[in-house]
């Protein structure tokens, strides 16, 4: 392992050691509350910019996948009591089948229309699921959360610490593909479809393996959502918000590197909880799109771009 | 598996049509390309020499016939198959991954074109003695994007050259060159032509094919209307009257 890989493994191992510090020491509910939200984002963002960072294919299913997350734990829980891992690994696995059929009927189309597909992969579920009875239909469904796992004394502050390991994994995951051969693949793509295949990149296979790892992430980070909540309904579940927000998050983080997005969504989702306390969580999205317009025109390659750029013109500036 | 006989063809391309809607683009093609030969592709401009090129390579899908590569039927294998198999290109218009240096475009190829799983450090080595040879040594950490023209048109053989190919194909590899750079790239492919690699050259340039080619073909409208030695083909009425326009 290279020096960089030391420091990533030491940084990972220090945030999962003070997520659970937090939740032995602090006894206020709030923080667990809003950090459970700000992690969630991080790992759909860190997903979202597998396929649409790395490959460049936009995709607005964010809300597909995070409600088809939700109500596979839904489901499991209500039919067998399913425990909070058995729902995750299974909404994970429906993630992976999801991303491979939606890239299997529209990897082929370029550019616009594969996100215009994928908005309609949205309201072909939510619409399905509002007219499943079984889980609640269009009036939603309470859920009754079990009792916590040691050594946790909470059951917010346990969800938490799973979405921690969530963000550990999706991070780990794309952090992974970044300096991997598969990294490369994709971003040679991204820059040019038939120069990519010419150069002997399975193109088509690539795209499906970011589509299928990315959609599997997705739907995991919307697995402990219902629990969460204790509640769950398909219009919450399903909200474009979603969609629009991971978006946001991984464009103004930047999607070149995998810290990107994580930093996009510590941003943004802090700014919105703080708006959610201080003024009216209707103020989010307006704030999300001026600052979605103010970085499109300023940095259009995100915050990461922007620190590249500084540090590439000091370097310059030396040389 | 038999090698195979000394005579047997590279490639060989039989009866191959490509139309564009009501277009036919290519009629009825046949050409077989011998080992290790030289091979110049002529023509007036939209006569489908890139389209042949394209139906080689893969990217475009063919009406009808057969493209056949070291004996195995290609016809219907996607582009990065074929380049796995020995078929490697470079772009009229040149198409670098923008957003990689020089180096780590080739690292693309090497990744994923060159078969033996050669160690990283390896493919390094493979990669610079590649740059090194084509003279883009100095500008190996330089991003594609700040490339001039002749580099960038190095930049497309040495990737090309990374697939480990055993047909390199180079479409127009020339144009647009200063007559300096001109040679500087013949000499670049005739030095590859001296290592086993079968080329088949597009160019507009006439000393340039004369200079290369050990054989030279030339369509119009999508037919070949000749085909032979350089100064054979360049006698030929019919290649003058598609050139001269009579």
């Amino acid at each position: 392992m290279n020096r960089n890989g030391i420091f990533f493994w030491i940084g990972t191992a220090l945030f999962l050691g003070a997520a659970l510090l937090m939740t032995q020491v602090i006894g206020n509910q709030y923080p667990f509350f809003a950090g459970y939200v700000i992690l969630q984002f991080m790992v759909l963002a860190v997903a979202w910019s597998i396929l649409g960072g790395y490959a460049g294919y936009v995709n607005f299913g964010t809300s597909a996948f995070f409600g088809m997350g939700v109500y596979t734990a839904v489901f499991l829980f209500k039919s067998f009591g399913a425990p909070l891992a058995a729902q995750i690994a299974a909404a994970a696995a429906v993630g992976a089948v999801m991303g491979f059929a939606l890239g299997l009927l529209t990897l082929r189309m370029q550019g616009i229309f594969f996100s215009i597909a994928t908005i309609a992969l949205t309201i072909v579920i939510e619409t399905s699921i509002t007219n499943w009875r079984y889980v609640g239909g269009a009036a939603g469904i309470q859920l009754q959360r079990p009792l916590v796992t040691e050594p946790f004394n909470n059951y917010v502050q346990m969800l938490f610490f799973v979405q921690a390991l969530l963000v550990v994994l999706a991070v780990a995951i794309s952090r992974y593909i970044q300096n991997s051969w598969m990294g490369r693949g994709l971003q040679a793509l991204k820059d040019d479809e038939l120069a990519a295949e010419c150069t002997g990149v399975p193109t088509l296979r690539l795209k499906l393996m970011a589509c299928v790892i990315s959609g599997a992430l997705m739907c995991a980070a919307g697995a402990p959502a219902a629990m969460y909540l204790q509640y769950a309904d398909p219009s919450s579940a399903f909200n474009l918000n979603y969609s629009v927000s991971v978006l946001a998050m991984s464009l103004i983080g930047g999607t070149a590197h995998w810290a990107g997005p994580v930093v996009g969504a510590i941003l943004l989702g802090t700014t919105q909880q703080l708006l959610t306390v201080t003024i009216s969580s209707e103020v989010n999205v307006l704030v999300l799109g001026m600052m979605l317009v103010v970085f499109v025109v300023a940095a259009p390659e995100g915050i990461i771009g922007l620190i590249r750029k500084v540090r590439r013109n000091r370097n310059g500036g030396e040389a | 598996m038999m090698p195979p006989e000394p005579q047997a063809p590279l490639l060989r391309i039989s009866a191959l049509t490509k139309r564009f809607g009501g277009f036919t683009a290519l009629d009825s093609v046949s050409v077989d390309i011998r080992p290790g030969e030289r091979f110049g592709l002529i023509g007036p401009n939209g006569s489908g020499k890139t389209t042949l090129i394209n139906c080689i390579s893969g990217a475009f899908r063919t009406e009808a016939g057969t493209v056949v590569f070291r004996d195995e039927d290609i016809t219907r294998l996607q582009p990065h198959m074929r380049t796995r198999r020995g078929i490697a290109r470079s772009f009229q218009i040149p198409r670098p991954f923008r957003s990689m240096t020089v180096a780590e475009n080739l690292m693309v190829a090497l990744d994923f074109a060159a078969n033996e799983l050669a160690s990283v450090a390896h493919r390094r080595e493979t990669m610079m003695s590649i740059l090194t040879r084509m003279g883009l040594a100095s500008k190996a950490n330089v991003s594609a994007t700040k490339l001039s023209q002749v580099e960038l048109r190095k930049m497309e053989l040495a990737r090309a050259m990374a697939t480990h190919p055993k047909l390199l194909i180079s479409d127009e590899a020339m144009a647009g060159l200063s007559s300096s750079e001109v040679d500087e790239v013949l000499d670049l492919l005739m030095s590859l032509a001296d290592q086993d690699i079968t080329i088949i050259m597009i160019e507009h340039i006439m000393q340039a094919v004369m200079r290369f080619s050990d054989r030279v073909m030339c369509l119009d409208a999508g037919k070949i209307i000749a085909i032979g030695t350089p100064t054979e083909v360049m006698a030929n009425q019919r290649v003058q009257e598609a050139y001269l326009g009579t």
